[in-house]
């Protein structure tokens, strides 16, 4: 049954467009963090240096995760959906409080740890064994509900430290495992009719008035120049005054003179469209789509239905991320504080993707299998 | 184990592959969301790139004004009435309010006002952008100064502005005529004249700050820089510089100013000095006063209250505002009208004590009667019964006509705001007010000055200077239009009229005048020895005989004062107008209005200048560069130091009943030629 594996089956392809994105990523996070504490080597590692170490670390753990077979996790995904939901209460038990949200939980000798990140990649994995399970064309009501509970779950949970943007990007891999499994239109529509009755009563039960500014503000930033609105209008300022070819590298004033907000994490693409104008954030979106079509390719050729499926859970998470992050940094999107994938300065971010992306090479190499 | 796993994964391995077309769709939703992202890019980078590169540069340059002095106020000679001074006001900056909180009752003491009008004030501009500084105390003191200064890392919301403010005389002295500056208004700023005008700004808000304000404001300048998103500046770009106001120079002399405001201190009234030959106004004073200091700076509610409902009514310029009876004073516009409609020179009365005119019975203010009265006699013992006879005479109609053609009833054109124009009586004038005809018996009063006729102190001073010089009447004025800066046209050119006398009867109606402060006169106890002065005095009732009787005591209805008079009597240089409001008699008026002209007349003999003579025929002989010639002397020497900026070393007070010689120009003082004249 195993088969030895070659790095000539590899996806280089799909490396070389990742790196590429995240090389940008690092030039922009070097020239956003310029005149910031996070760019002085005395006070610690500049951040465009640690995000280098972030890289090759992920790098490692994707090779390494590549040579594992997708089969062995599929299989032991219930534990690590326990293991998951367990992480995620004992967070709301013993988290740790920073800036008003419980996300973390200190893990002796290792720092602090957010859980709710690598429940995204567990999730992904354990619906796309759940809805390949079902081997059939059309799922059923119990199978919806079902594949909804094990998403619901973890999604209340984070929506209780609160972490809105983190619990909604557990929703796509669930959306796009429904439809690859044979969800129908007439099931759609129920389940979007139950939105819209639930949702205005989640707005006035659920939400928090800081999360209700951020939803509102966005599409009239410059009511609340200096409020809430203030980080949306500085980046439609910083993008707008990119112009066509960008002010060149460090050349951003808006991102030089720190108007623009957190530069180098979730802002990274304001800068990067105030310093390379219209011409390279374009050209990044198309990197962005060469990389997900490759994905979406690679999906095609998998081995077996759980190939594609985790495959497309991948899919559907990193273009969440990108629609909602540049959607925000476009104005388009509510600011909700979800990273641009690649790009982004950010641990768990980084190693997040590449534990995905070693995954996804682990089914791309076993494509010929069986 | 390893067979299970082996199930597990065939039965996976076994199933349908997810069908391509499903992929496709994610696909092309997939490139639907990246064209919609590339259109957001889009529209932000090409179709509104110039709008949002205007707000990036609005982020990071930051002007900041440079705040242009108002002109300086200097008097006839250059030495300087209202100065400026730098002053420091503390903001507060209100980014963080939760920061503020607690700091705020340090923040009191150290500036000394209390914590509640702080929170008050951030109340007041809680709407108002955030990024916007409370200004929570002006012109603070040093002490207090270094209090912010010292506290600068634990409270950095705590920040200071220097801003020029006015720096007036002291005690009120000239406060009238400078007026005072404040903030422009709102209603102000929805004018059209203040259109260049920006809230904040400070304007002139009466006198001659509001009068030349144009002229004295200046324009700020601006200095741009490079800030980052903290507002730490990190770099310069250009700088505009400030353009300080123009300065004002008046025709106000300082040495007369102070004898007029040392005259009248303690009474209430108004006083003013004009040179008749040109219209300058050397000294124009009012009281009560006001200190317009206080005004620079914003003044407490309670005090201006205490301004505004004070019945002596301190803030009204009386010089041109106060509309009052002349009294006697217009016997002598009277005069003129009866010798120019050759009634008076023949005209012979005798009066005992009073006359009956239609039927009602006139007194006179002498009730056993002055006996046979001429014009000369009427006028230097102000015979009530020869002006109502010549009243009577003369008609309303031709008392209007020559009343009207000396300025009465109508504004003077001074350049002062707010003028008033005062009531010259006539017969359309009372059916255009009144919807009736005019009752001749109304004439008889007007004679004397009462009845509906209404003067300011400066309308009676213009009259009787325009007969004093024989009918050649100016305009009034505290600035004179060839000391205006090039190219300001915000004043129109003095005006001189002529009205007809006839030489004959100026000579004798200015004797007569010359002997009101004789023995003989209505005013002998304000003769200055060798000083000629002729003039008028006047006394006016404020409201009816009858209601008066009833109110002996209240000093509220106690009649008013006037004297107006000139000297020499032939070649009039100066005249003064003096209205002591509850002053009872004329001759207590006359008294102050002698102490400006022998302050006056002092000066003229310290400095040598030659007083002017008279030809055989009674013709003023011009003396041209009399003052010019005093200004190059005064340039020289004037010390404006010791005078700058309210630091005048008149003790005012009001007891005083000599004037001491003005300290100001002291250097030569000539011992006073007693009796040369």
């Amino acid at each position: 049954m195993r088969k030895n594996l070659s790095f000539r089956d590899f996806d280089w392809v799909l490396l070389g467009f990742t790196m590429a994105i995240a090389a940008l990523g690092v030039l922009q996070i070097y020239s956003a963090s310029l005149n910031t504490k996070f760019a002085d080597a005395t006070t610690g590692t500049p951040v465009h240096i640690k995000q280098m170490y972030w890289l090759a670390a992920g790098i490692l753990v994707m090779f390494a995760i590549s040579r594992i077979d997708y089969h062995l996790l599929l299989e032991n995904a219930h534990w690590a959906y326990v293991g998951s939901i367990v992480s995620l209460l004992a967070v709301a038990a013993i988290g740790i409080k920073i800036l008003g949200a419980k996300r973390w939980i200190r893990v002796p000798g290792l720092g602090l740890f957010q859980p709710s990140e690598w429940v995204k990649l567990v999730l992904i994995i354990v619906l796309a064994r759940y809805i390949s399970s079902l081997n059939q064309k059309d799922v059923t009501w119990p199978d919806i509900f079902k594949a909804g509970l094990i998403a619901g779950i973890p999604f209340l949970l984070v929506v209780k430290q609160p972490d809105l943007g983190t619990s909604l990007t557990y929703l796509p891999p669930l959306v796009v495992g429904l439809f690859l499994g044979g969800i129908r239109f007439k099931q759609i529509a129920v389940i979007l009719l139950a939105v819209a009755m639930v949702v205005p009563v989640a707005w006035k039960v659920a939400l928090k008035p800081y999360q209700k500014d951020r939803l509102v503000n966005f599409t009239h930033p410059e009511n609340d120049p200096k409020g809430s609105g203030y980080q949306i209008q500085q980046s439609l300022i910083a993008v707008g005054n990119g112009g066509l070819f960008g002010r060149g590298v460090a050349g951003g004033t808006q991102t030089q003179g720190m108007f623009l907000p957190v530069t180098h994490t979730d802002f990274i693409f304001a800068a990067f469209a105030e310093e390379h104008g219209f011409v390279g954030a374009t050209a990044v979106l198309l990197l962005y789509f060469i990389v997900l079509m490759r994905l979406i390719q690679n999906a095609q050729t998998a081995p077996d239905r759980a190939g594609t499926m985790i495959t497309m859970g991948v899919v559907a998470v990193l273009v969440f991320h990108i629609l909602v992050n540049i959607g925000m940094v476009v104005g388009m999107m509510p600011v909700t504080g979800i990273p641009l994938p690649l790009m982004s300065y950010g641990g768990s971010s980084v190693m997040f993707t590449f534990l995905a992306l070693g995954i996804v090479m682990n089914i791309h190499m076993r494509r010929f299998v069986n | 184990m390893a067979l299970a796993n082996q199930v597990v994964m065939q039965q996976i391995g076994r199933e349908e592959k997810v069908p391509t077309s499903k992929l496709l769709v994610v696909q092309y939703a997939i490139l639907a969301i990246f064209l919609l992202l590339a259109f957001g890019l889009w529209r932000l980078q090409v179709m509104r790139s110039e709008q949002y590169e205007s707000l990036a540069e609005k982020n990071r340059i930051r002007t900041i004004p440079i705040l242009a002095p108002r002109g300086k106020i200097l008097d006839r000679e250059g030495r300087i009435i209202v100065d400026n001074y730098p002053s420091f006001s503390a903001l507060l900056l209100r980014e963080q309010p939760h920061e503020v909180e607690p700091k705020i009752s340090k923040i009191a003491d150290g500036l000394n006002v209390s914590a509640d009008e702080i929170r008050n004030l951030l109340r007041r501009y809680a709407g108002r952008p955030k990024y916007e500084p409370v200004v929570i105390k002006q012109d603070i003191t040093p002490d207090e100064l270094a209090f912010i200064e010292a506290n600068k890392s634990e409270i950095p919301e705590l920040e200071t502005i220097m801003v020029h403010r006015r720096l007036y005389p002291k005690d009120g002295f000239a406060a009238h005529l400078i007026g005072y500056v404040g903030e422009v208004s709102e209603d102000d700023l929805n004018r059209p004249q203040f259109e260049l005008y920006k809230q904040g700004d400070i304007v002139g808000k009466s006198g001659l700050e509001q009068q030349y304000n144009d002229l004295l404001i200046g324009k700020d300048g601006e200095r741009r820089a490079l800030v980052d998103s903290k507002g730490k500046e990190v770099g310069r770009l250009s700088k505009t510089p400030a353009e300080p106001g123009k300065q004002l120079k008046l025709t106000i002399d300082l040495d007369i100013q102070i004898a007029a405001e040392e005259a009248l201190e303690g009474h209430n009234g108004a006083m003013i000095a004009m040179d008749p030959r040109n219209g300058d106004i050397l000294a124009l004073v009012s009281r009560p006063t006001f200190d317009p200091n206080h005004f620079a700076v914003r003044i407490s509610r309670d005090e201006w209250n205490k301004l505004v409902t004070d019945p002596a009514k301190p803030l009204l310029n009386k010089a041109i505002q106060a509309q009052l009876a002349p009294g006697s004073v217009f016997k002598i516009i009277m005069s003129v009208a009866g010798w120019q409609e050759g009634i008076a020179q023949t005209l012979n009365v005798h009066c005992n004590g009073g006359a009956t005119f239609y039927g009602r019975r006139f007194g006179c203010w002498v009730k056993g009667g002055h006996g046979a009265v001429d014009l000369t006699k009427a006028i230097y013992q102000s015979c009530d019964v020869f002006f109502y006879t010549l009243a009577e005479r003369l008609g309303i109609s031709r008392i209007a006509k020559y009343a009207t053609a000396l300025g009465l009833g109508q504004k003077t054109g001074v350049d002062l705001p707010q003028e008033a124009s005062g009531i010259m009586p006539s017969e359309e004038w009372k059916i255009r007010n009144f919807k009736q005809k005019w009752f001749a018996g109304e004439t008889i009063s007007v004679g004397i000055g009462q009845g509906a006729v209404t003067t300011t102190p400066m309308q009676l001073m213009r009259a009787i200077a325009a007969i004093s010089m024989d009918g050649q009447m100016v305009m009034p004025h505290v600035v004179n239009p060839t000391d205006m800066p090039k190219g300001y046209t915000g004043v129109s050119r003095p005006e001189v009229k002529n009205v007809a006398i006839d030489a004959g009867g100026w000579n004798v109606i200015t004797d007569a005048m010359g002997r009101v402060l004789l023995p003989e006169g209505t005013a002998p106890s304000a003769h200055v020895p060798g000083v000629d002065i002729a003039g008028k005095t006047g006394s006016a009732q404020v409201v009816s005989l009858a209601l008066r009787a009833k109110h002996e005591k209240n000093d509220d209805f106690a009649q008013n004062g006037w004297f107006v008079g000139f000297t020499p009597r032939r070649n009039p240089e100066i005249i003064v107008a003096v209205l002591f409001e509850g002053g009872e008699h004329g001759k207590l008026a006359a008294r102050l209005a002698t102490q400006v002209i022998k302050a006056y007349a002092d000066k003229q003999r310290r400095i040598g200048v030659k007083t002017a003579g008279v030809t055989k025929d009674g013709k003023a002989i011009e003396v041209a560069g009399l003052w010019n010639q005093r200004d190059e002397h005064a340039d020289k020497d004037a010390t404006p130091d010791a005078i700058q900026g309210g630091r005048f070393k008149v003790a005012l007070s009001a007891k005083r009943s000599t004037v001491k010689p003005p300290a100001i120009l002291g250097t030569v003082v000539h011992p006073f030629p007693a009796g040369q004249d």
